[in-house]
């Protein structure tokens, strides 16, 4: 394992750098589509967390972006700077994470699942209700982008590498946080909570973590969209969006570091790719069935498959040339 | 006081259309551990193939419910079984929810794409009138749809309960390993559960859209409505279904009408979540039911 | 595991990002539609695209604008405001000379933001207040705002129905709240006391509570205004409940499609229309009934907008005689296009410096079962 963190450390850097010269030479359209890429990308990560390192389903992560997403919006409209205002988000999510994590300490799966289905459409009712300080249904508009010192992320390219740089951050903070004590103590907890539990790990504390930690990346993602899109509205973070952020980890490959970011990848380029086929929705949800009756591991498991294969048929061809 | 009444009388027929979408999930969630995320568009779609067949082919209004029936009872019994459950079980997990979502997707896409985006008025074979009832008002189908709804789950409880089918459809659902043992065909009574919910749904379909009319959209707050008329009810038990049923469409109109038309929404939410933490048998429900 | 998660996750990326788009210049002038064509705006959208298409195949068998040819290319928000956002902007990177859509107001007002920044005129469906409120020289209208909308309809209270309490049933959202918000500063202005405030949600089915409210509170009239659906289902409750008030809409509530679902009920239905498809005006019912025989079905006013926008942009265009984002913009403002000179405009319509529209609007009756034309209310 500890050989190939080196070569990993390349990939990424590899990867870093493919999206540090991406953008350039596109037009801004492209880049917006990046920056949603990157925003959904962390949110989809928190949530893997939650759901594919420690097993507790959350449908609550767009109303996460929500309260990170307000936030940010209402405190820099009222002059706060980004770089405060998307903390206070971001902590205001790891509060209100725990205490939805408490739930999830009485009850599992499917119950769970629901209960979170029914905070995030509270969520919503309060976001479009409470006109005083969300902007009811009109929303808030003309949220500042961030600026920080004398460099301003107004512009479209400029804002992407602000996204890029956060959105690195976050992963290395998440990567750091799967290795680390706590990251295997979610995976325990996800395995077998009773051996957990005798191995002398507190369950309790560990799954609201990860509901907590979960949700801050949430928050995140959304500190990141007020300024992205400049406008926020309540049907933003209704439920359907929790349950595309749950799509994107599923498709892409629950429990897999790098499943979100593809399964966002996914979500948010395929209807791009199908436009201009009228049909394009109907393919789309025809293609997510045949994925997930064909390969419920998700896109990350076919090109493990395929990787797997590639593999065993190099080593097969290498026994075969030996005698 | 006419005026509670009246919420109250209204509340109980829209209570007992959710109750018909929320007994089927309850059977298909206990037989095949099936959370169907797309429960409000098996509801929605059999009103648009009783539309095809009228429309389209010139059908009359019985031949057009008997088409959406058996079109129903194909696509949303043994295809969905067959094509998206059949292969992913016995542990679906996740997936199998994002498929039904997917599903979900699919349904309201197909409608909205080969039909039309725009409501539709629905036929109805029953008349037009209405009675008073102590200074409320009920309209005919009101007052039909409740006694529709409560003769056929009261029926479906029989059958469960009284028949050698329905009780090896209990025991299949309830643990099929056993039920295995004793030599209860447990595919096949897995199947006739998928089958159930969606004659269900069908029959919901054609009581809901002539009051309510046909439009593709329509699943999306009734699929949510059916999984909270189930949990709060008791899934584990038919009439647990019902009383959730009637005693959301009830408190949505009561809330509505006396407390707050914004939050009107936010009961049923508020009470789902309580009963999940305090009582997640539901109301009705036993607590020896499987547990999921 | 971590080299392969790598090299799958990168080899992904890579391919995803493939999907660039081509770039082609030709005799063409890009008019692209950006339209709710699915989620809760599918119906609006639908047949503002259709109604565009239909000036589109016009415009080009007769020449085009200029002599180009003009290509409409259709996008899809999906009723998403962050997606509208998203292509708006794609569509002005592709060289969009003027944008038609989109239709629902909380989409425009996110959306107008960036045509207005790259200043790309747009055409928008959009009825809500602030959609011209803020100054933005780029957004113009293709049907009144709620803000003349309504007001129309309070002579109508005051005078006609001499009402002192009346009630209002709204849609709980940015379309719904941009009404019910003008609704109430009217109705304070015109010392009329608002007895019901009776929000519902977007969807609802059962009307009963709304209704018992309405009847229970003693109103004189009740303004309507829902989409079509929650119409239709409203006036269905009204009948059954015995509410025996006038029910007075904008828009919507008189409309062919309510008619059709309400059924019976609908009889007796008031409402403000600025575009009807039933209109007294020759040219506006040559122009449903093309709709009818192109698409095989009936449009709402929508399908007008549509049209008009993208007729409104040739006429506009020749005027000024070149390809000029800024110059078409500036000279919209203030601008009368008269349905003599300009028959394809169905009616005569003025744009003011807001980008806000005004024109012949009519009062309408459902009376057997058909919108009748009750009255003119002249361009304010």
């Amino acid at each position: 394992m500890s050989s190939r963190r080196p070569l990993a450390l390349i990939v990424a850097a590899v990867l870093l750098a493919v999206l540090l010269i991406l953008p350039v030479g596109h037009g801004s359209y492209f880049i917006y589509l990046l920056c949603s890429w990157l925003m959904f990308t962390i949110a989809a990560m928190g949530l893997n967390l939650t759901l594919g390192y420690a097993g507790r389903i959350s449908l609550a992560q767009a109303s996460f972006m929500g309260v990170g997403a307000y936030t940010t919006a209402i405190l820099t409209l009222h002059g706060w700077p980004w770089l405060a205002a998307a903390p206070v988000g971001v902590l205001l999510c790891f509060v209100v994470g725990l205490l939805l994590g408490f739930p999830a300490l009485r009850v599992r799966g499917h119950f769970l699942a629901f209960v979170t289905l029914a905070f995030n459409t509270l969520f919503f009712l309060v976001a479009r209700n409470e006109d005083w300080l969300t902007g009811g249904s009109y929303g808030l508009s003309d949220i500042p982008r961030p600026r920080i010192g004398p460099i301003s992320a107004d512009g479209q390219l400029a804002f992407y590498y602000f996204t890029l740089a956060v959105s690195a951050l976050a992963i290395l903070a998440l990567w750091g946080i799967v290795r680390s004590p706590w990251g295997r103590a979610f995976k325990a907890l996800r395995e077998n909570e009773v051996r957990a539990e005798s191995l002398g790990l507190d369950t309790r504390r560990i799954t609201l973590l990860a509901f907590a930690i979960g949700s801050a990346f949430g928050g995140l993602a959304g500190a990141i969209e007020a300024p992205l899109v400049q406008y926020i509205e309540p049907n933003s973070f209704a439920v359907g969006e929790s349950l595309k952020v749950l799509l994107m980890v599923v498709v892409g490959g629950l429990g897999d570091f790098w499943g979100p970011a593809l399964g966002a990848a996914m979500v948010v380029l395929l209807p791009e790719a199908l436009r201009g086929t009228r049909y394009y929705l109907i393919v789309y949800a025809l293609f997510v069935i045949a994925l997930m009756v064909l390969k419920p591991t998700g896109l990350m498991g076919i090109g493990k498959t395929f990787l797997a294969r590639l593999a065993k048929s190099r080593a097969a061809a290498a026994t075969e040339a030996k005698p | 006081m006419s005026q509670f009444l009246q919420v109250v009388l209204s509340g109980l027929s829209t209570g007992s259309i959710y109750a018909l979408a929320a007994v089927g999930f309850a059977l298909v969630w206990q037989a095949a551990q099936t959370v169907n995320f797309a429960q409000g568009e098996f509801v929605m779609l059999p009103a648009f193939f009783a539309l095809v067949a009228i429309h389209w082919f010139g059908w009359p209004l019985w031949a057009g419910f008997a088409f959406a029936m058996l079109a129903s009872l194909a696509i949303l019994g043994l295809a969905f079984k067959g094509l998206v459950v059949q292969p992913m079980m016995p542990d679906g997990g996740l997936p199998l929810v994002i498929a039904t979502m997917a599903v979900s997707i699919l349904l309201k896409e197909s409608v909205k794409t080969f039909y039309g985006a725009e409501a539709q008025p629905f036929p109805s074979p029953l008349p037009d009138g209405t009675l008073q009832i102590g200074g409320a008002v009920i309209s005919i189908r009101d007052l039909f749809d409740l006694l529709a709804s409560l003769a056929v789950v009261g029926g479906l409880t029989l059958f469960l309960d009284r028949t050698r089918t329905g009780r090896q459809m209990q025991a299949a659902a309830q643990s099929p390993a056993v039920a295995e043992i004793l030599g209860v065909d447990v595919a096949r009574m897995t199947l006739y559960a998928f089958l159930v919910n969606a004659a269900l749904a069908a029959f919901a379909s054609f009581l809901v859209s002539p009051t309510y009319l046909a439009k593709f959209s329509n699943g999306e707050s009734l699929g949510l409505v059916a999984f909270i008329a189930a949990i709060v009810g008791g899934f584990n038990r038919i009439r647990g279904a019902l009383v959730g049923g009637l005693l959301v469409g009830v408190l949505d109109n009561l809330v509505a009408t006396y407390v707050t038309q914004e939050y009107r929404a936010a009961l049923p939410l508020v009470l789902l979540i309580a009963v999940i933490l305090w009582r997640p048998q539901g109301l009705l429900g036993d607590a020896e039911g499987r547990t999921v | 595991m971590s080299r392969r998660n790598f090299l799958t996750a990168a080899a992904f990326a890579v391919a995803a990002i493939g999907l660039g788009g081509a770039a082609r210049a030709a005799d063409v002038v890009k008019l692209p539609c950006v339209c709710e064509l699915s989620g809760a705006g599918a119906v609006s959208g639908t047949n503002y695209r259709d109604g565009a298409h239909i000036a589109v195949d016009e415009i080009n068998a007769a020449g085009g604008i200029l002599g180009k040819k003009i290509e409409m290319t259709d996008y899809d928000t999906q009723t998403d405001p962050m997606t509208s956002r998203a292509l708006i902007q794609k569509v002005i990177d592709d060289g969009a000379y003027v944008i038609i859509g989109t239709v629902y107001s909380g989409s425009t007002a996110v959306n107008m933001l960036v045509a207005q920044k790259a200043g790309v005129p747009q055409f928008t469906g959009a009825e809500a207040p602030d959609i011209t409120a803020k100054g933005n020289p780029y957004i113009f209208r293709t049907s009144s705002g709620a803000e003349k909308g309504v007001p129309a309809l309070t002579a109508y209270f005051k005078d006609t129905v001499k009402a002192k309490k009346i009630a209002i049933s709204w849609v709980n959202n940015d379309f719904g709240k941009g009404g019910h918000d003008v609704f109430l500063s009217e109705m304070k202005k015109a010392g009329i006391q608002v007895v019901a405030d009776v929000p519902s949600e977007q969807g609802q089915v059962d009307f009963s509570a709304d209704v018992s409210k309405i009847k229970q509170a003693g109103a004189d009239a009740v303004f309507v205004y829902l989409n079509e659906e929650e119409s239709a289902r409203i006036l269905k409750e009204a009948v059954k409940q015995g509410l025996k008030i006038p029910m007075v809409g904008e828009v919507t509530l008189t409309g062919q499609k309510v008619i059709d679902l309400a059924g019976g009920a609908a009889e007796g239905a008031l409402a403000h229309v600025g575009l009807a498809t039933s209109a007294p005006v020759p040219s506006i019912q040559a122009f449903a009934a093309n709709f009818k025989k192109i698409y095989k079905r009936d449009t709402d006013h929508n399908g007008i907008k549509g049209y008009i926008a993208v007729w409104a942009t040739k006429y506009v265009t020749e005027m000024i005689g070149k390809f000029d984002r800024k110059a078409f913009a500036d000279k919209m403002h203030g601008l009368t296009l008269d349905v003599a000179k300009y028959p394809h405009m169905l009616l005569t319509t003025s744009w003011d410096k807001t980008g806000e529209l005004s024109r012949e609007s009519f009062m309408t009756e459902v009376k057997g079962g058909k919108q009748v034309i009750t009255g003119t209310v002249p361009a304010n």
